[in-house]
């Protein structure tokens, strides 16, 4: 299989497009990550709206399928190489895994792209942070990261599995490596004693699929 | 076999987003009110439902969720039939066909509808609070946009994931719902496959239903 590779004009390993490739690499399956030119705005040119309509990354092709959103495709990757880490045959499993992969898309990723947003990329694209916007979204995300540090002290992972991740664990890893990065998001991590344990546990999956955040740490 | 609970107010559009799974699948279930006024949402019965404090929450048995498109999954899973096959997961293809456009609405249709809901109706109606005709209007820009890409689709397919409906067409019901309430509900007759899909979605007993429930003025 081949990949983009760091340093060349390629698709920004984080966020969607981290969800994508961590569901591939621990599906096992083969795969070729295609560069767009994000720099030349590649993503919003017709020939990428024919695979993802909105003009945003990541798109996906498997034969004659062409699929966009990155929990779409992550779901498509699982369901079709490993379905147990969408919870297998047992539906309150799978219902579990998907209440948690909701938990990471309405409850951790606003405030956690908000304060990314501000903090990271403001800065690379000459805009100027706004702290306001900075410290209400700290705020939030200290408490929906109280509501994980409850549910972390009784399970080793998000949607009960004491074995192995699942898409919930797994769908945290683009934007928690860029909030890491930071120290907003340090520090709200390293006061949560179970939700440190937890990322520690699931960044030993982002270091085997060799997945490395674009951004140096602030 | 006792019914399910859903937790939260037949109004809520979230809590309306489990209910219609449930319509359309013929489930048995109870609604459960939250008083919001009395901050139940945030009591610690409640939390042991949701821990994030927010409606809906479900139980089934000992099987407690949170998260309405989880809960609602949940429910066409269990009571799939040849009638209501709403998530398609025996088809590969299918399957991930709705789950773009489900995510589709989460990600970009919700945001882009649900401001208007909220300053046009609710914020005056509920909190007293004027609309900001700033994010109103920003709102319409970015729903517009979305709006042509439906356009698009619709004018190839049926419904949002093929030619059949599905669970990604029903999330779109209840804060449209609320949308045709407000003064821009004529935005969708610039995009005729979409108000044609629109108007299908209504006319579904499910739907016919539920609206019946979801008062869009309060005194």
């Amino acid at each position: 299989m081949a990949r983009g590779e760091e340093g060349t004009a390629t698709v920004p390993k984080v966020y969607g497009v981290a969800t994508v490739l961590v569901c591939l690499e621990e599906a096992g399956a083969a795969y070729e990550v295609v560069p767009l030119d994000m720099a030349a705005r590649e993503q919003e040119a017709p020939h990428h709206r024919a695979r993802n309509p909105l003009g945003k990354i990541p798109a996906f092709e498997d034969g004659d399928l062409m699929l966009f959103e990155s929990r779409a495709i992550a779901r498509y990757v699982l369901r079709k190489y490993k379905p147990d880490l969408l919870g297998g045959g047992d539906p309150k499993r799978a219902a579990t895994v998907d209440a948690w992969v909701e938990a990471e898309a309405h409850q951790f990723h606003p405030p956690a792209s908000h304060i990314l947003r501000q903090v990271v990329i403001l800065p690379m694209i000459g805009g100027a942070r706004d702290q306001r916007v900075v410290d209400e979204n700290v705020g939030r995300l200290r408490a929906v990261l109280d509501a994980y540090d409850a549910r972390l002290a009784k399970h080793r992972y998000l949607a009960g599995g004491e074995e192995e991740a699942s898409l919930a664990d797994l769908a945290h890893v683009g934007v928690m490596l860029m909030l890491v990065g930071t120290e907003y998001g340090r520090r709200v991590v390293e006061e949560r004693a179970n939700v440190k344990a937890w990322w520690d546990r699931v960044a030993l999956v982002d270091a085997e699929v060799g997945i490395r955040s674009t951004q140096s740490s602030r | 076999m006792a019914p399910v609970k859903v937790f939260g107010s037949a109004m809520s559009t979230n809590v309306v987003r489990v209910l219609v799974c449930l319509e359309e699948v013929g489930a048995e279930y109870e609604v459960v009110n939250i008083d919001f006024q009395a901050k139940e949402h945030k009591s610690p019965e409640h939390v042991a439902r949701n821990p994030f404090g927010q409606i809906p929450a479900f139980q089934d048995g000992d099987l407690f969720l949170f998260e309405s498109r989880a809960i609602a999954k949940y429910v066409a899973r269990k009571h799939k039939s040849a009638d209501a096959d709403l998530l398609r997961e025996g088809n590969l293809n299918e399957a991930a066909m709705v789950d773009v456009w489900t995510e589709v609405e989460a990600h970009q249709y919700n945001p882009a509808i649900s401001p208007i809901v909220y300053e046009c109706l609710v914020n005056p109606a509920m909190k007293g609070l004027p609309t900001n005709q700033k994010v109103v209007d920003e709102s319409l820009d970015k729903l517009k946009k979305v709006l042509e890409v439906y356009e698009a689709r619709l004018s190839k397919t049926k419904y949002l994931a093929g030619d059949f409906v599905s669970f990604a067409d029903l999330n779109h019901f209840p804060y449209t719902y609320y949308f045709m309430a407000t003064p821009h509900a004529l935005v969708f007759d610039s995009y005729p496959h979409v108000k044609v899909w629109w108007e299908s979605l209504m006319s579904r007993p499910s739907v016919k239903k539920l609206s019946a429930n979801m008062p869009t003025s309060w005194p």
